[in-house]
């Protein structure tokens, strides 16, 4: 065999490996795309509307979205106040939601949320994916004597306040998640859809 | 050997086709690439079909998707306000009242096309005649004894059996119209007729639109393969010739 | 960078036998050289075996063993789940091809003696990798529940009916029901998915294994190593496995990956050979199909089950008509292995078996009338007759000498 021969071999082996190669990727994609959410699950996972009229002071109430709970809470004014005080803040391990993935650029604000009034997060802990707990300021419990209200998750004892920010020095690594949202009317909440994209 | 084998596969016939009740079926002649028809066969089913029948493995979006109808379209058109595009067109009939009215329960007819065929749906659309014997007065030619009214009746015209005599004398049943005036509403009703099965086609493999088109691609793409694998066979297997 | 590869290499060998396989089954394995089109099915039906797990794994994913699920589960792969009409099909139909390559298989071991001394338990572990793919076949038929699937399966399991005694518990025992219902759905799934792919790709390496114990046969039906290049030891008309049978098998998965792609993407219900008509209807425990048929690579032995007048006998038909394949390398008694040369006495017999068992094969898909029962039996017996009969013909047969070397 010459030497023209082994380079010609060289080369068909070559040229087919790759066209097999681009062949078996081609093929493996169909395969992991059957993996993804089908259509019935993205049907389940279209938006939700919560109807708030009914929400009380300091109430929290949940919704479910793609699986997940939300939370709306009504915030007083004594628990915005608390979110600005600056005892908190030292505690808080992204004080100004500086983590852009965590919410919506129109959520990206003190009180994290589009109305002051009212926190839209995802109830699930950045940490493991654990659904903390809600605990009022008033609520009998030994989180100290400064605990002026928040979430707490029973699993590896991280915490929340109430605009969803992560504390420091606590396993968990960010904020809460606050989900795209949007108010259809002052007392209809629709989660899922961005507040620029909906009909305000 | 080998064409002795070719032989015998080239001998098995098709195999036998759906009960059809002897009757031979009529071509429906449908495309379902055509999407006009499409639309035309979706709002049939929409509006005479899903009283009573569901499509519960359908979803409105994908009929969307697929028919070139945007998600204001379908809610116009195709939906009750109630209905979300991401659900299937399932109804609210309940079941047991089906059984009541019409001895059986309305199938789901999302793979009826595939099970019936096309043709056998386009020709038992077109085979309702009157027959005062059976509970809603019609029976019908490809179904014999059918629970099913004729929904349509007044687009198509009624229809009767007769029985007449050919040239070799064998007796035939035909349907012909009641009343001759109804034909060019009757000529109207089997396009009607083929809109529908065309949709029904559709609906039982909704995929079929999109498999024709990735085929192709997947068997040039093999083909050139080949080459390759060919070439580098041939290079290889000169050592051994 | 090769000094890293050699190293790591040695580093392996010596902790498994890495290059020792590779050269054993591969790179050393001297195949003969004058292998034809007949070859290539062996490993096609290797490669056929890889893809229908690989498929199955992804549609057992949204599959749901639920007798009140099962068929919305599968028109949900069909819909809602991308590609998942893609994968289902190579699946479904990827599962005739897979009996068409290995009746071709079979066939070629028919032809070319691949069945004789020394290659007779290679055969037999064969004959089990068919029984267990029919096994395999059946389970994974019950699941998309469709009108077929059930008294396909209904049937089918009325069989162990047959069996005097203890038949009618064995059935209600093997469906775990009084009728086919979810229990037998979700046992036939766990068999399906579970069970029967674990014991066949363990038949499969066996066969692989056993093979190359003995080496394997050629069209000349002679023993290459009976040849051997004194110096080497090679066998002179070998040549190794790799790389030349590599880039020819290549070749031959192309060609079948070309085929199997026109009928997936153009042709998937095959006329409704592939997929029936009725399996497209709810599976409904109250009315029975006016025709019910196996799928085509069943209808054979249907057909022999249907041509015998009496239940038990029936069954015993049709389960002889397998197990009389494990007898065949004793069964043939001609001194030469290759059709090429035996003799007419063989040929005409082995033309007759194959226009019955077609004939067979036509005949188990249509409505039993006296005509069809009749030439059902007439095939039947004549199936019977080519392997029982065979000590006797294959010894009188005029066969031409083998020549020493293989021919091209």
């Amino acid at each position: 065999m010459g030497v023209d021969d082994k380079s010609k071999r060289r080369f068909l082996v070559a040229s087919t490996s790759v066209v097999g190669a681009v062949g078996v990727g081609f093929a493996v994609w169909p395969f992991l795309a059957s993996l993804k959410p089908s259509a019935k699950t993205q049907a389940a996972g279209a938006p939700v509307e919560a109807d708030i009229s009914q929400l009380e002071d300091g109430q929290q109430m949940t919704v479910e979205w793609r699986g997940k709970p939300v939370w709306i809470v009504k915030r007083t004014e004594k628990i915005l106040a608390d979110l600005k005080s600056d005892p908190l803040i030292a505690k808080l391990s992204d004080p100004d939601s500086s983590v852009t993935d965590q919410q919506p650029a129109y959520a990206q604000n003190p009180n994290r949320s589009i109305k002051a009034e009212y926190l839209v997060v995802i109830g699930i802990c950045t940490h493991l994916g654990c659904s903390p707990t809600y605990v009022k300021e008033n609520d009998p419990h030994d989180l100290g004597s400064d605990w002026v209200g928040g979430f707490f998750c029973p699993c590896h004892g991280s915490f929340f306040d109430l605009a969803g920010r992560v504390f420091s020095g606590v396993p968990a690594p960010t904020n809460l998640v606050v989900p795209p949202h949007t108010y259809l009317s002052d007392t209809r909440i629709l989660v899922g859809i961005d507040q620029d994209k909906g009909a305000a | 050997m080998r064409r002795l084998i070719l032989a015998f596969i080239l001998l098995v016939p098709g195999i036998t086709l759906a009960s059809s009740g002897g009757v031979e079926l009529q071509q429906a002649g449908n495309d379902i690439s055509d999407r006009a028809s499409l639309q035309a066969g979706a709002k049939l089913f929409v509006n005479y079909c899903m009283g009573c029948h569901s499509a519960n493995y359908v979803r409105y979006q994908r009929v969307g998707q697929d028919l070139g109808l945007s998600d204001d379209d379908l809610t116009e058109n195709l939906m009750f306000s109630s209905e979300k595009v991401g659900e299937t067109m399932s109804i609210a009939m309940d079941k047991y009242d089906a059984e009541r009215w019409f001895g059986v329960t309305p199938p789901d007819l999302s793979v009826i096309a595939r099970a019936r065929g096309t043709d056998w749906l386009y020709t038992y659309m077109l085979s309702f005649y009157l027959d005062s014997s059976r509970p809603w007065g019609v029976n019908n030619l490809v179904f014999k004894d059918v629970g099913m009214p004729h929904v349509m009746w007044d687009q198509q015209g009624w229809q009767k059996l007769v029985h007449t005599t050919d040239e070799h004398g064998h007796e035939k049943a035909e349907l012909v119209l009641v009343n001759e005036a109804d034909k060019d509403k009757a000529e109207q009703y089997k396009k009607d007729m083929r809109n529908l099965a065309n949709f029904l086609e559709y609906m039982g493999e909704p995929a079929k639109l999109q498999r024709e088109s990735l085929g192709w691609k997947v068997i040039l793409f093999l083909v050139i393969f080949l080459g390759f694998a060919y070439a580098l066979k041939k290079e290889y297997w000169r050592d051994v010739h | 960078m090769s000094k890293i590869l050699t190293d790591s290499l040695e580093w392996i060998d010596a902790r498994y036998p890495l290059s020792k396989m590779w050269n054993e089954h591969l790179a050393q394995y001297y195949a003969p050289k004058n292998f034809n089109v007949w070859y290539y099915f062996g490993s096609l039906a290797l490669m056929v075996l890889v893809m229908q797990i690989f498929t199955g794994i992804f549609l057992a994913v949204n599959y749901k063993p639920d007798a009140a699920l099962a068929f919305a589960s599968v028109e949900y792969i069909m819909r809602d789940v991308e590609y998942g009409w893609l994968i289902r099909y190579m699946h479904a139909i990827g599962a005739s091809f897979f009996f068409l390559i290995v009746y071709l298989h079979m066939f070629r071991a028919l032809i070319y003696g691949s069945y004789r001394k020394p290659r007779e338990l290679l055969w037999i572990i064969g004959v089990f990798i068919y029984l267990c793919l029919m096994a395999e076949s059946f389970f994974g038929y019950l699941l998309p529940w469709g009108q077929m699937s059930y008294w396909g399966a209904q049937v089918i399991i009325s069989l162990f009916g047959a069996i005097p005694y203890v038949g009618e518990d064995l059935a209600v025992w093997v469906r775990g029901d009084f009728v086919i219902g979810d229990a037998t759905l979700n046992r036939f799934f766990v068999y399906h998915v579970v069970l029967m792919p674990i014991i066949l790709l363990a038949l499969a390496v066996v066969h692989i294994i056993a093979l190359h114990e003995v080496g394997s046969n050629n069209p000349d039906g002679i023993e290459i190593k009976k040849n051997k290049d004194p110096k080497t030891g090679i066998p002179k008309d070998g040549i190794p496995f790799h790389p030349y049978y590599t880039v020819k098998d290549i070749v031959g998965i192309a060609v079948f990956l070309i085929i199997f792609s026109v009928v997936v993407f153009y042709a998937p219900e095959m006329g409704g050979y592939f997929l029936e008509k009725n399996n497209f209807l709810p599976a409904d425990p109250m009315t029975t199909p006016e025709h019910i048929e196996p799928l085509w690579y069943f209808t054979p032995f249907y057909a022999i089950l249907r041509a015998v007048p009496d239940k038990f006998f029936g069954v015993m038909g049709m389960g002889g008509a397998i197990v009389v394949l494990f007898f065949l390398p004793w069964l043939d008694r001609s001194p030469v292995k290759s059709i090429r040369y035996k003799g007419w006495i063989f040929k005409s017999a082995l033309a007759l078996f194959v226009i019955s068992f077609f004939g067979l094969g036509y005949l188990g898909m249509q409505t039993v009338t006296p005509t069809t029962t009749l030439f059902a039996q007439i095939f039947s017996v004549i199936y019977f007759a080519f392997f029982l009969l065979m000590p006797w013909y294959s010894k009188w047969d005029e066969t031409k000498p083998e020549p020493e070397r293989v021919t091209d």
